[in-house]
């Protein structure tokens, strides 16, 4: 366990849910939801539970962002607030 | 109102944190959550299922009802789904047929 | 429906790149066994194939492949092949879920168990797959 590489991911993946927050462009929102995912996917892996992180990289960085990606089709671009 | 909002926000997670240095380390044997069913598991696995991935044969096989609800859970969910979006696929046909 | 995006670079990308997912997918769901994997990660990535092909082919070309009400099928299909893996060694005299009453000719024992676990893994990838392809296939319908 090296707890650097630890620290590093987790204030991406902080910076990262923020920013994915705030920002007006819904489609910059997910796909930084998408490095989202796949941040904590490399955590998963870090802390050892490497079931979890396949199916944390294979659901949440691949399909999910697909099927919001389809979604926004049907959505304005830009954020209300 | 916001700052009230964050005020309440800093003081759970100073809670929080406070609360977490009392739980044993990630992956502790000696902790009481790997005391009790853990260890059989892992000793076992191979001989009940020849099964060297201690996570497939308790998530199939051991806890198999488990993931059986997980399952259905999941299906119910994706119907669900089908189901609404069919819905709203309709109700816009309806909407637009006096129109043309 | 989705049209098909006109272009040979992304076509004969996705043409060549699908069976090696496909293939990839299924030893994820056959070597859940041995190392990280299983019936659920490898559904999503061989939905993940589908996907693929039916947003670079579009949806005529696409649906000759996994047509769309067969989708659903395979999921209701997927969920039931679990149940009734259940659901037979009850029959077989043992308890529900117990592997070891399956009646498969051959093996037996801690090989009976891990046939068993490994029909489960199946038919959660089909349930996953259905119903990942089936939401797809609901969402970019154009209302038309």
């Amino acid at each position: 366990m090296i707890w650097q590489i630890d620290f590093y991911l987790l204030v991406i993946l902080i910076i990262t849910a923020v920013v994915a927050l705030e920002i007006r462009d819904l489609l910059a929102s997910v796909a930084l939801l998408t490095g989202y995912s796949f941040f904590m996917a490399l955590l998963f892996a870090q802390m050892g539970s490497v079931d979890v992180a396949f199916t944390e990289a294979a659901l949440g960085a691949g399909v999910t962002g697909v099927f919001l990606v389809c979604a926004l089709f049907f959505l304005e671009r830009r954020s209300a607030d | 109102m916001k700052w009230l909002s964050l005020f309440i926000l800093g003081l759970v997670m100073a809670l929080l944190i406070y609360a977490e240095t009392d739980l044993p380390d990630r992956g502790d044997p000696e902790a009481p959550a790997n005391q009790h069913v853990s260890p059989l598991y892992l000793e076992r696995t191979v001989e009940d299922t020849h099964t060297p991935n201690a996570v497939t044969s308790v998530l199939a096989d051991y806890r198999g009802y488990d993931t059986l609800g997980e399952t259905v859970v999941i299906f119910t969910a994706g119907i669900a789904c089908v189901l609404i979006l069919m819905r709203r696929r309709s109700d816009d046909n309806q909407i637009r047929k006096p129109n043309s | 429906m989705i049209t098909r995006y006109e272009s040979p670079i992304v076509e004969v990308v996705c043409r060549v790149i699908v069976p090696f997912v496909q293939v990839f997918a299924l030893y994820v769901i056959t070597h859940g066994h041995y190392g990280p994997g299983g019936g659920f990660q490898g559904g999503v990535i061989l939905a993940a194939s589908f996907l693929l092909l039916r947003l670079c082919l579009g949806g005529e070309l696409a649906h000759q492949k996994l047509p769309p009400r067969l989708a659903i099928a395979l999921g209701a299909f997927g969920v039931l092949l679990y149940g009734l893996t259940g659901l037979v060694p009850m029959m077989a005299g043992g308890q529900y879920l117990d592997y070891g009453h399956l009646p498969i000719p051959g093996v037996s024992g801690a090989e009976l168990r891990y046939v068993g676990i490994l029909i489960v893994e199946i038919g959660i990838a089909f349930g996953v797959l259905g119903i990942m392809v089936g939401i797809f296939d609901n969402l970019v319908e154009r209302q038309s």
